[in-house]
């Protein structure tokens, strides 16, 4: 049995050591909203947050997460209400929206390391991969997520 | 299943503290008020009796639209919805979207809701009047019902804001309380549409139905598709097209958990097990035997050569004006000559290919997110043996369209495994199947020669391009004439005044199939005819902006955008050396778009775009939101496929098959992009999904040629050597 952390809930799960963290998730906890998109954690479309931290799950076993501290879109905020996903929605981020959540877990992470981050900043941090296109808007929100949680602060 | 009723209670009103332009904090902006954007099937079960075939009411005045496009990403289903809610003159906060029901539509002999289809950027242009229609022939019932309620002359009865309303003696009644009795009114005549100066919802930026369940994980995919009982399929296919399994030794996934088959196809193996990744890793352990097909040896060099050679081969005219042959062979004539060529590219939506399905005897269920759920209708009917209306499909959001997801081999995969495990199938293509049996945007070589007159502006031009077939390889029809519209788009269709223009056609298919990529031959034969251009403004030794001004001085769309990208492009501004800017525009799928861009070019050779001016005509906009996101968009996926973009074979196969290999343009690579609108009204409604994609690749190409005085006639750009000489 393996105990994950997830979303502040703790589950016992008979599943397999190299089990990638992504497919448990999706299959067995049934949190979908994190995206199989490449396999080879090129994309990022499975961004969660290990202990904070944005981590790609398609390759991530399982077995190398437990007991800590995994969030996914699903667990970000009570009321989806989390800066990040309040400035996304301003500015209309999404387009096909199947990258978005794997973005928001990453923009939130990196939030944390650069609350005020400058263009060069999120050229260096925000890797993950949108087909879309949606880039401009994605910099957009991460600068009103900035403003919106120094705000609070 | 899908009854609105389970549906409505995630309705939420978004209420928070956004930040004002000038940047101080506003409280309770009220931003995406609607009730639930999530796009669902209609199966004919609602709670709530319909209106009409278009649109719900409930009683609490939830107005729920039903779409007859598909949602991927190009805001179509926002835009759709404002149409009708416009004429509707409904409260807009009250509206929902979901999909109508292409089971429906079968059974109404597909009169009802049309194709369906989603493609060629033809949501709103195709719907418009559908559309319109849709909400005024509602809003006149619900009139008319009020009326009758009140025993009043209709004449004295208005509609606004989701009321009809009897003003001499002050009394309204809700939409809720009128449908039911509006759905019994039956006209004679339908009453007429708006005028566009009567709009005041269509033509304003107005937030995307679709963003809440997008930014918290909520927004259901094909690939999220959850049946009871149902089991998990991974499947590998021949890395030849063409090529079929031989032979595949099950011992190594014998007795290995969780695995319940390996099912046999023609061409492919597929593993069923009961989590995806024991699927997945069960089908990494096996080594199938493949054997070879026909074209085992082809690799893009032989290609590459086939494509140029065919431009000396014999060509089907698909378009002649003047005697080219005559003005190209006059002695002295100033002809400029250039041969340009592009390889085949990959869709690569970031959802891959995937569906669920469930078999009955009578009846199968298929969850995907397609591009044309009657296509998906009738190719289950087909693969299953069930009859059409007996085929549900539960479209659901589409992870990135493209183009690909209109034709669905994953499909005929899932709807085999089912037959063989008698269960629920989900069907996943993981990534590396996805790329590699893409069906790509074909190969394609040019060869342009054009005279240039005393004045400098070409007299004739005479155009031959080898292109695959789009039709053919899909199988829809043979092309008897040799000439399809794809292939020769732009390249027969622009406005330029030439006049002695001869285009000839030869459509070659490799074995690699081919189809519909965003923006399909304008994406090639833009980068094509508009670096061409540039060459023959640099060989006149004309401004590359005045000199397809002059040659486009009837059309006043073009020229407004053109103007438009020059003027906030800073046309003509001084740049630093290793800098330069290039021009493009085209007019593709109903809508005319332009860009400026601005390139530098390192001592290194490597290429920064670092800014893109775009306009466009598309003569009415439905939400100028969506419109700037599918400028934005398509200058992404057409520099992705400008600065990367190749599919090379090797032993009949696609080489390229994650993103490892076949790159996909970041964050940091992307340039700031600035979208404006030049719209002239009239009669027509331009497309907006595709047309973007196609000028950047030009402008980039131009504006590099103006940094350092090198012709890219090549793509992708990875591939040329821009260093200083």
């Amino acid at each position: 049995m393996i105990t994950l952390l997830v979303n502040g809930q703790r589950h016992e799960l008979d599943v397999e050591p190299e089990a990638p963290l992504l497919w448990v998730l999706r299959d067995e906890l049934g949190l979908t909203g994190t995206k199989f998109g490449c396999g080879i954690a090129q994309c990022g479309a499975c961004t969660v947050q290990v202990d904070g931290v944005a981590k790609r799950t398609c390759m991530l076993p399982v077995s190398s997460v437990v007991g800590q501290q995994i969030t996914t879109i699903e667990g970000l905020s009570p009321n989806s209400r989390h800066p990040v996903q309040l400035a996304w929605a301003v500015e209309d981020v999404p387009q096909c929206g199947y990258c978005q959540s794997g973005q928001i877990m990453a923009a939130a992470a990196f939030l944390k390391t650069h609350p005020q981050p400058t263009d060069q900043d999120i050229d260096k941090g925000m890797t993950n991969l949108c087909r879309c296109g949606t880039y401009p808007r994605i910099r957009k929100a991460i600068h009103r997520a900035a403003a919106l949680t120094s705000q609070k602060a | 299943m899908n009854a609105p009723a389970n549906l409505a209670p995630s309705r939420r009103t978004l209420l928070f503290a956004g930040l004002s332009a000038a940047g101080g904090l506003t409280i309770g902006l009220p931003i995406a008020a609607q009730a639930s954007a999530r796009i669902h099937l209609s199966d004919g079960q609602d709670v709530h009796p319909e209106l009409t075939a278009w649109l719900v009411i409930d009683p609490d005045d939830t107005i729920t639209i039903r779409i007859p496009h598909q949602e991927m990403g190009q805001g179509t289903s926002t835009a759709l919805a404002m149409l009708v809610a416009e004429e509707l003159n409904c409260d807009w906060s009250k509206v929902r979207i979901e999909y109508a029901s292409a089971n429906r539509n079968q059974r109404e002999g597909g009169k009802l809701y049309r194709s369906m289809m989603t493609a060629g950027s033809s949501g709103v242009r195709t719907s418009v009047q559908m559309m319109q229609q849709a909400g005024a022939s509602a809003r006149e019932r619900l009139r008319l019902a009020a009326a009758q309620q009140w025993k009043v002359d209709p004449t004295q009865c208005s509609v606004d804001k989701g009321r009809c309303l009897h003003l001499i003696s002050n009394r309204s009644l809700r939409f809720g309380e009128l449908a039911p009795a509006a759905a019994l009114i039956k006209m004679d005549v339908e009453p007429d549409i708006k005028t566009t100066d009567q709009y005041t919802l269509v033509g304003k930026w107005t937030p995307r139905l679709d963003t809440l369940p997008k930014v918290d994980g909520s927004a259901q995919f094909g690939i999220d598709t959850q049946v009871p009982g149902m089991v998990y399929a991974a499947v590998v296919s021949c890395p030849e097209f063409g090529g079929k399994l031989k032979a595949v030794d099950e011992a190594p996934v014998k007795g290995l958990r969780g695995v319940i088959a390996v099912v046999k196809l023609d061409d492919a193996v597929a593993v069923v097990a009961d989590r995806y990744w024991r699927a997945k890793a069960a089908l990494d352990l096996l080594q199938p035997e493949w054997a070879p097909g026909a074209n085992a040896t082809v690799d893009s060099a032989r290609l590459d050569k086939a494509y140029r050679d065919a431009l000396d081969g014999p060509m089907v005219t698909a378009k002649s004006q003047g005697d080219a042959a005559t003005a190209l062979a006059q002695p002295g004539a100033k002809v400029v000559e250039a041969l340009y060529e592009v390889p085949y590219l990959a869709h690569a939506p970031m959802e891959p290919l995937n569906c669920t399905v469930t078999l009955a005897p009578e009846r199968v269920d298929v969850w995907i997110g397609t591009q044309s759920p009657m296509d998906v209708l009738k190719l289950a009917a087909k693969e299953s043996g069930v009859a059409p209306e007996n085929v549900y499909v539960h479209n659901q959001f589409l992870g990135g369209g493209f183009g690909r997801r209109g034709k669905h081999d994953e499909l005929v995969h899932a709807i085999a495994v089912a037959k063989v495990v008698n269960k629920p199938v989900k069907l996943i293509w993981h990534r590396e199947q996805d790329m590699r049996r893409d069906r790509f945007r074909p190969q394609a070589a040019i060869r342009f020669k054009a005279v240039l007159g005393a004045d400098g502006k070409p007299t004739a031009m005479d155009t031959r391009v080898a292109v695959g077939s789009l039709l053919r390889s899909l199988g829809l029809n043979d092309v008897p004439s040799g000439i399809e519209p794809m292939a020769v788009e732009v390249l027969a269709t622009h406005a330029y005044k030439v006049p002695n223009n001869q285009v000839g056609v030869m459509l070659k298919n490799a074995h690699i199939p081919v189809m519909f990529w965003r923006s399909v031959g304008a994406s090639q034969n833009t980068f094509f005819l508009e670096s061409f251009i540039d060459e023959l403004a640099h060989a006149a030794g004309q401004d590359p902006y005045q000199f397809r001004r002059s040659l486009l001085l009837d059309r006043p769309d073009y020229l407004g955008v053109l103007d438009t990208i020059a003027k906030h492009g800073n046309w003509g501004d001084p740049l630093p050396p290793g800098r330069g800017r290039g021009i493009a525009i085209v007019e593709t799928y109903g809508t005319v778009t332009g860009q400026v861009a601005e390139v530098t070019v390192g001592a290194d050779g490597k290429v920064t775009v670092d800014r893109v001016v775009a306009a466009v005509d598309c003569y009415h906009a439905v939400n100028p939101n969506t419109i700037a996101q599918q400028i934005e968009g398509g200058v992404v996926y057409g520099l992705t496929a400008a600065l990367y973009g190749e599919i090379q074979i090797k032993d009949g196969a696609p080489v390229q098959a994650n993103f490892n290999t076949y790159k996909l343009l970041k964050m940091s690579e992307t340039p700031k992009i600035e979208v404006h609108m030049s719209l002239s009204g009239g009669k027509k409604w331009g497309g907006i999904g595709e047309p973007s994609v196609a000028p950047i690749a030009p402008a980039v190409c131009n504006a590099i040629f103006a940094a350092t005085g090198k012709r890219v006639r090549r793509l992708p750009l990875k591939n040329i050597d821009l260093r200083k000489a």
